[in-house]
C-alpha cells in the first residue's frame, strides 16, 4: 500500500494556469499563422515526498507540463511555485541554484547520457559545478551513487554505450539524485524498458523515494504503472487536465468520460476479469484547433449540448481519501 | 501487474547488478582505431600523408635550411634529363652536382633537379592545405555554432539564424576561384595571402554542418538533462555540445585539405599563385607543359603527386567518416 501523504502543509510545487503555445509558421516570411496550444491552462499541486502521475495519450502535452515545469522551455503563460519562490520570475543565477532542487529523468536511455563521457564523469559533473565536492570525496560519492542505484563502482571509468538499457537508466537516476534534488520528474522513465527491467526501476525509485522523501511528477501512458507507484493521478487530453484524483479513487471509479475509456482500454493480465470496452469514436482532434467547449465533446459518449459551447468547470467531489478534481459538465 | 513487480522486488538493490552482461571495455578511442584499422585503404592512405608530411619537413630543412638538395641551381649543359639519370661530369662543375650522383626525378628546361623542387613544393602544398583549413574551421565553427545555439536569438527584425545563414548562402553564390583569382590579382602573390584567401572562401560548408549538428544535439537529452543540472551555458557547449558535433567537422576537415591543395595547385598553374622561383607543385606542374611530348617527367610527377595526396586525404577522410559516425556503431 501505498504510503499516505500530509495534505495539510503548503505543497512542494504548486503549477497555477499553466499554458505553451507553440507558434506555427508558414509562407514566404514565416508569419505566425496559428498556435499549438501544447498545454491549456493547466494547474496542479505535488506534495512533498508524493508520486503525482500524469497519464494521456501521446501528444496531449505531459512532456511539455513536465519540461515547463522545470522551466526547460519557456512557458507562454501561468505560474509555478517551487518551495514557495516563484519559478519564473527567477533570473538565470537564482534558477541554476534551484536546479540543484529539481531534477528530470528522461524516456531514451540511449540519448540521456553524453556519449563521450565516462559514467563517473556524467554523475560527477553536477556535484563538481555546483562545487557540493571534489577529489577524492567526489569519487568516493559518485561511488556510493552508483551503488544506490545498483550499479558497480568500478563501473565510473567506463562509457554509455557499455550499457543495457536497464543499466542506462540507472546511470541517468544516478545522476538525477546527484545533487540531492526533493522533486524529479520522471517523463516516461521505464517506458523504452522491458517489463522484467521496468520492474527494476519501478521499485528502485519507491526505495529511492522512500529514502530521500522523493517527489515525483511521473509522466506515463502505461495506467499500470502509475497504478503500482502513483499516489494521485492526473488525467490530461488535448492539453488540458480531464480529471485529478488519488490513486486508488480514480481506477475504482473514475469520473470523467474519457477517463472511463481509457482504463476500460488498459490491458489488465486477469482473464477472468472482463471490462466493459469503452470504444471512443474517431480520432483526437488536432491541437491547431482544439473543439471548443470540452475538448473531448466530438469523442464523448455522454456529450451534451452544452459540452459544444461552454467549457467545463472544474467540480470538487469528497472522497474518504482525497478530494476529486473532474472538468466536465455531467457532475454539474 | 502489481504482483509481477512486487515477486520482482528485491531486498538489496546490489543484487541486481548483473541485469545483463556487458559488452567488452572499450574507450570511444579504442573503438575508433579498430574500426580504423579495418579499412585497408584509409590505413594505407595515411601512411602515406605520414611520409609526405615527413618529406614536407625535410623539403623544408633540406632545400632551405641545410641546402642538401638545391631547388634552384640552374645547370644549362644539364637540362632536359629524365628521372635517374647522371649528370655530365665534366660539364658541370662539383659543388652544383646532385647530392645523390643523379637526378632522381630528373631536370627542368633550366637544368634545376625537378626532386628538390618537389621536396620544396611539398612543404608550400602541405602548410597551404592545414592552414587555409584551420581558418575555414574556426569561422565555419564559431559561426554554425552561434547559428546553431543562439539562432532564435532577435537582433533587431531578424534573428541569429537568418542572418549568419544568409551570409553563409551569400558566400556559396559566389564562383569560390573567381573570387580567389581576383583577390589574388588585387593582393600581392605572397603564400600567405593565398592561405587566408582560400580559407576566407572554404567555410561555408563547415558552418552547415555545424549549424545542423548544433541544431540536432540541443534536442538531445543528455544535453536538456546538462540544462536541467543547472550547468552553465559555456561548459554546455564545449563539454557536452562540441565533442558531439566534431566529428563529421573532422572528416571534412580532411576533405578540405585537399581541395586547399587542389585549389592552390591550380592558381600556381594559372600563375597567380606562389611566384617563381619559389617551387610548388603548382607552378612546377605549369612549367612543365610546354614541354609535355620532350620531357613528359616535368608534368607528370607533380601531377601524380597532386593526385596521390588528394586521394589520400579523402580516402583518409571516408575512413574517419566511417570510425567516428556514431549512427554506424553497434551500440
Amino acid at each position: 500500500m501505498n504510503h499516505p501523504v500530509d495534505v495539510q502543509r503548503e505543497p512542494l510545487l504548486r503549477v497555477k494556469h499553466l499554458k505553451k503555445y507553440f507558434p506555427v509558421r508558414s509562407g514566404l516570411f514565416s508569419r505566425i499563422s496559428g498556435w499549438v496550444k501544447a498545454v491549456d491552462d493547466v494547474s496542479l499541486e505535488v506534495q512533498s515526498g508524493e508520486t503525482f502521475g500524469l497519464v494521456g495519450e501521446s501528444g496531449c502535452g505531459k512532456t511539455t507540463v513536465g519540461r515547463t515545469i522545470l522551466r526547460l522551455m519557456e512557458p507562454t503563460a501561468g505560474e509555478v511555485v517551487f518551495e514557495g519562490r516563484h519559478l519564473f520570475q527567477l533570473d538565470s543565477r537564482e534558477l541554476r541554484r534551484l536546479r540543484q532542487r529539481m531534477q528530470i529523468i528522461f524516456q531514451d536511455p540511449y540519448s540521456s547520457l553524453n556519449p563521450r563521457m565516462t559514467v563517473g564523469a556524467i554523475i560527477g559533473e553536477p556535484l563538481k559545478i555546483h562545487r557540493l565536492a571534489h577529489g577524492s570525496e567526489l569519487d568516493a560519492q559518485v561511488e556510493a551513487l552508483l551503488k544506490r542505484v545498483g550499479l558497480r563502482p568500478e563501473f565510473r571509468s567506463r562509457y554509455p554505450h557499455e550499457f543495457s538499457g536497464g543499466q542506462r537508466q540507472r546511470i541517468g537516476i544516478a545522476r538525477a539524485l546527484a545533487l540531492r534534488p526533493r522533486f524529479i520528474v520522471c517523463d516516461e522513465a521505464v517506458s523504452a524498458l522491458d517489463v522484467s527491467i521496468q520492474a527494476q526501476i519501478l521499485n528502485l525509485l519507491k526505495e529511492l523515494q522512500e529514502e530521500y522523501h522523493l517527489a515525483y511528477l511521473f509522466i506515463t501512458h502505461d495506467l499500470n504503472v502509475v497504478e503500482y507507484l502513483a499516489h494521485r493521478i492526473a488525467v490530461m487530453y488535448l492539453g488540458q487536465l480531464a480529471e485529478v484524483a488519488p490513486a486508488d479513487a480514480l481506477f475504482r471509479h473514475p469520473k470523467h468520460p474519457y477517463t472511463q475509456a481509457l482504463f476500460s482500454a488498459n490491458p489488465v493480465p486477469d482473464p477472468t476479469r472482463r471490462g466493459k470496452r469503452i470504444v471512443l469514436e474517431g480520432d483526437v482532434p488536432s491541437p491547431l484547433h482544439p473543439p471548443s467547449g470540452c475538448r473531448f465533446h466530438t469523442r464523448c459518449p455522454h456529450v451534451m449540448p452544452v459540452c459544444k459551447t461552454e467549457e467545463p468547470p472544474l467540480i470538487q467531489i469528497g472522497d474518504s481519501n482525497g478530494t476529486i478534481q473532474v472538468w466536465c459538465h455531467l457532475y454539474t | 501487474m502489481r504482483d509481477t513487480i512486487e515477486q520482482q522486488r528485491t531486498p538489496h538493490a546490489d543484487s541486481v547488478l548483473a541485469e545483463e552482461p556487458l559488452v567488452p571495455h572499450e574507450t570511444p578511442w579504442q573503438e575508433f582505431v579498430r574500426i580504423f584499422l579495418q579499412n585497408r585503404l584509409a590505413v594505407a592512405s595515411c601512411v602515406v600523408l605520414v611520409l609526405l608530411l615527413i618529406a614536407a619537413l625535410a623539403g623544408k630543412v633540406l632545400t632551405e635550411w641545410v641546402v642538401v638538395f638545391d631547388p634552384e641551381t640552374v645547370r644549362l649543359p644539364d637540362k632536359f634529363r629524365p628521372p635517374l639519370s647522371r649528370p655530365n661530369d665534366h660539364l658541370v662543375p662539383a659543388h652544383d652536382r646532385p647530392v645523390l650522383g643523379m637526378y632522381l626525378f630528373g631536370t627542368d628546361e633550366l637544368g634545376r633537379d625537378v626532386f628538390a623542387r618537389m621536396l620544396q613544393g611539398s612543404f608550400v602544398s602541405l602548410s597551404i592545405g592545414f592552414i587555409a583549413v584551420g581558418i575555414s574551421m574556426v569561422i565555419g565553427i564559431v559561426l554554425g555554432g552561434l547559428s546553431g545555439f543562439y539562432g532564435n536569438v532577435k537582433l533587431g527584425f531578424i534573428t541569429v539564424d537568418t542572418l549568419i545563414m544568409r551570409f553563409t548562402d551569400v558566400m556559396l553564390c559566389f564562383p569560390t576561384f573567381f573570387l580567389i583569382l581576383t583577390v589574388v590579382a588585387l593582393l600581392p602573390p605572397s603564400i600567405y595571402n593565398i592561405m587566408v584567401v582560400i580559407g576566407l572562401t572554404s567555410w561555408m560548408g563547415t558552418a552547415r554542418f555545424v549549424r545542423a549538428e548544433f541544431l540536432a544535439l540541443r534536442e538531445q537529452d543528455f544535453v536538456v538533462a546538462a540544462q536541467a543540472l543547472g550547468l552553465p551555458e559555456r561548459r554546455i557547449i564545449f563539454r557536452h555540445m562540441v565533442p558531439n558535433a566534431i566529428a563529421p567537422v573532422l572528416v571534412s576537415a580532411t576533405i578540405g585539405v585537399a581541395t586547399a591543395i587542389l585549389t592552390e595547385s591550380a592558381l600556381s598553374f594559372l600563375g597567380f599563385g606562389v611566384q617563381p622561383p619559389y617551387a610548388t607543385w603548382g607552378n612546377i606542374l605549369a612549367g612543365g607543359k610546354g614541354f609535355i611530348f620532350d620531357a613528359p617527367w616535368l608534368f607528370f610527377i607533380p601531377g601524380m603527386a597532386i593526385f596521390i595526396v588528394v586521394l589520400a586525404f579523402n580516402l583518409v577522410g571516408e575512413g574517419l567518416r566511417e570510425a567516428l559516425n556514431p549512427r554506424l556503431r553497434n551500440r
